[in-house]
């Protein structure tokens, strides 16, 4: 069953040896050379499941691969159990609120301690668990960085998410995000972090929603 | 001077942002009455800002006669003076800005700056008829995906490092190409690549919305001149990746902005190969396909000419104390009353 169509792949909910499965099928695309289609598809294919297992490693909760298919283009992982965070960041205590925002900060810390920049985290891009986890998934952008810019970039990407999508309780999140993250990261980096992200945010380049 | 929106009102505009000093001459409604342009040819190495200054200070006389020459009009007929403000090269916006401002007091009309990038994008829809397009903008200085929101044309992919048309000029020159007034290293790499058949692997750098080809122009010398690769398969595959991630982006920014048309503009406009590439997106998205006329697509003063007419109707000018050149001026920094949307 078709799920999600996206730019650049189909996502398909499944069933492989009796699991209930995810599969993100990269497509090939016309406007390319049939080699060098074959050649991104299967290089993202690869760095897909790579940067979700060191995501795991840095101990932020990520579907479980079974299946990469490199050829095909085709990833098969775990169905998350769950609900997009999306759908009820809104819908919960004002507490709840506030301790789930906390926690997704403290995943982003995680992360961006590794050298692991997620490249999309929007609110439809983590599932919370029935054990109160919050699974992070859609690593289709991410990319491995140190830097200071990336790291501003990717959770400046975060706050426009929240303003666009959450906009009652945009402000109280974020601040809970940035504490989280401040939690795992230190005060001191967060700070620096902040900075840049005012920094982009005067810079007006990633202003592209009304 | 009484000034009206009749065909009677005329736009004297001129463009001096780089390698080209154009002026032309433009209705307001729109007509492109003349195109004059003359382009500074380095012997060798790339673009020197100073001696393209040098260049435009010299041939400025001529080609601002030949505007109104050419548009059977007397320079006494000129309405409105617009100028290429930024961004660019500054010795070369500087020389076109000297220029500007001085016709401007001496017929004693009003003058406008504009941004070159926004006067890339509305003279391809004027050129095409485009209203709100997602607009591939390729050319030496820039490489930007952009879409109209709220006021102000929005980046939404960029090269994080140089420009597409950098990439290919650079290449050319690195492997010993030569170009011919009327023939740019853009349009002999095509020619090339027209008869290149297998593809060698190069990078491919899209992060995100943003792109970049400066690792893609080192592999792609390397791979000439040291792998010894025949010129036309290493034209060829730097063609096809390049443009595949110009059209990978763009692709993007049109399923997330679902706009009605793609319009493809500036210089790098003029290839074949990017041409169809992205008609192939357009038509998978259901979007019209409009790319600018060949005449439009590089740096001309009818861009600029046209982009002051749409700015001076809806009520901007530019005081002579604020036409200073910006040469980093910032497409969404642009406030663009006149589109709707």
């Amino acid at each position: 069953m078709l799920l999600k169509k996206g730019a650049e792949a189909r996502l398909y909910l499944d069933e492989w040896h009796n699991r209930k499965v995810i599969m993100k099928k990269r497509l090939p695309k016309k406007y390319r050379l049939p080699q060098l289609d074959l050649e991104i598809r299967s290089q993202r294919t690869v760095h897909e499941p790579n940067m979700i297992h060191k995501a795991k490693i840095a101990g932020v909760p990520t579907p479980t691969i079974f299946m990469v298919d490199v050829a095909d283009a085709n990833i098969v992982m775990e169905f998350v159990e769950g609900k997009q965070v999306k759908q009820i960041l809104d819908h919960v205590s004002p507490k709840e609120r506030l301790k789930l925002s906390g926690l997704i900060g403290r995943m982003i810390g995680r992360l961006h301690k590794h050298g692991i920049i997620h490249g999309d985290l929007t609110t439809s891009n983590m599932i919370l668990t029935p054990y109160s986890k919050v699974v992070f998934v859609d690593f289709g952008l991410s990319e491995r960085s140190k830097e200071l810019e990336i790291k501003g970039v990717d959770l400046h990407l975060m706050k426009r998410a929240l303003q666009s999508t959450h906009y009652k309780h945009a402000k109280k999140c974020f601040g809970a995000v940035m504490k989280g993250y401040a939690e795992v990261v230190g005060e001191e980096e967060t700070k620096k972090v902040s900075d840049k992200i005012r920094e982009i945010e005067k810079r007006g380049r990633y202003v592209s929603d009304r | 001077m009484p000034l009206n929106d009749s065909d009677n009102s005329y736009c004297l505009g001129i463009e001096s942002t780089a390698d080209d000093f154009g002026a032309a001459i433009l209705s307001f409604e729109g007509a492109v009455l003349s195109n004059a342009n003359d382009v500074y040819m380095p012997k060798k190495g790339g673009i020197h800002p100073r001696e393209a200054a040098r260049h435009h200070a010299e041939v400025a006389e001529k080609v601002l006669a030949e505007a109104p020459e050419k548009a059977k009009i007397k320079p006494r007929d000129i309405n409105l003076v617009a100028f290429s403000q930024g961004p660019g090269l500054g010795p070369c916006l500087r020389t076109g800005a000297t220029a500007a401002r001085a016709l401007s007091s001496y017929l004693g009309v009003p003058l406008v700056g504009v941004n070159h990038c926004v006067a890339h994008i509305e003279i391809g829809k004027l050129a095409t008829g485009a209203k709100d397009p997602v607009t591939l903008y390729v050319s030496g200085g820039n490489t930007i995906v952009s879409a109209f929101e709220a006021g102000k044309y929005r980046v939404f992919g960029e090269t994080l490092d140089i420009a597409i048309g950098n990439c290919l000029d650079v290449f050319a020159r690195e492997v010993g190409l030569k170009q011919r007034r009327g023939a740019p290293f853009g349009a002999i790499v095509e020619e090339l690549a027209n008869n290149g058949k297998s593809y060698v692997s190069l990078p491919y750098t899209v992060k995100g919305m943003d792109l970049s080809f400066s690792g893609l122009l080192t592999a792609a010398v390397k791979t000439f001149l040291e792998k010894k690769i025949a010129l036309e398969d290493v034209c060829f595959s730097l063609q096809e990746v390049a443009f595949s991630m110009l059209s990978e982006v763009t692709e993007r920014a049109l399923a997330h902005t679902e706009k009605p048309e793609v319009l493809l503009t500036g210089g790098v406009a003029a290839n074949k190969k990017l041409q169809s590439m992205l008609r192939v997106i357009a038509m998978e998205h259901d979007a019209r396909f409009c790319v600018v006329p060949q005449g439009l697509a590089a740096d001309n003063g009818a861009m600029i000419a046209w982009t002051g007419i749409l700015a001076y109707k809806s009520g901007l000018v530019t005081p002579v104390e604020d036409s200073y050149v910006n040469v980093k001026w910032r497409l969404e920094d642009v406030h663009a009353p006149w589109v709707e949307g």
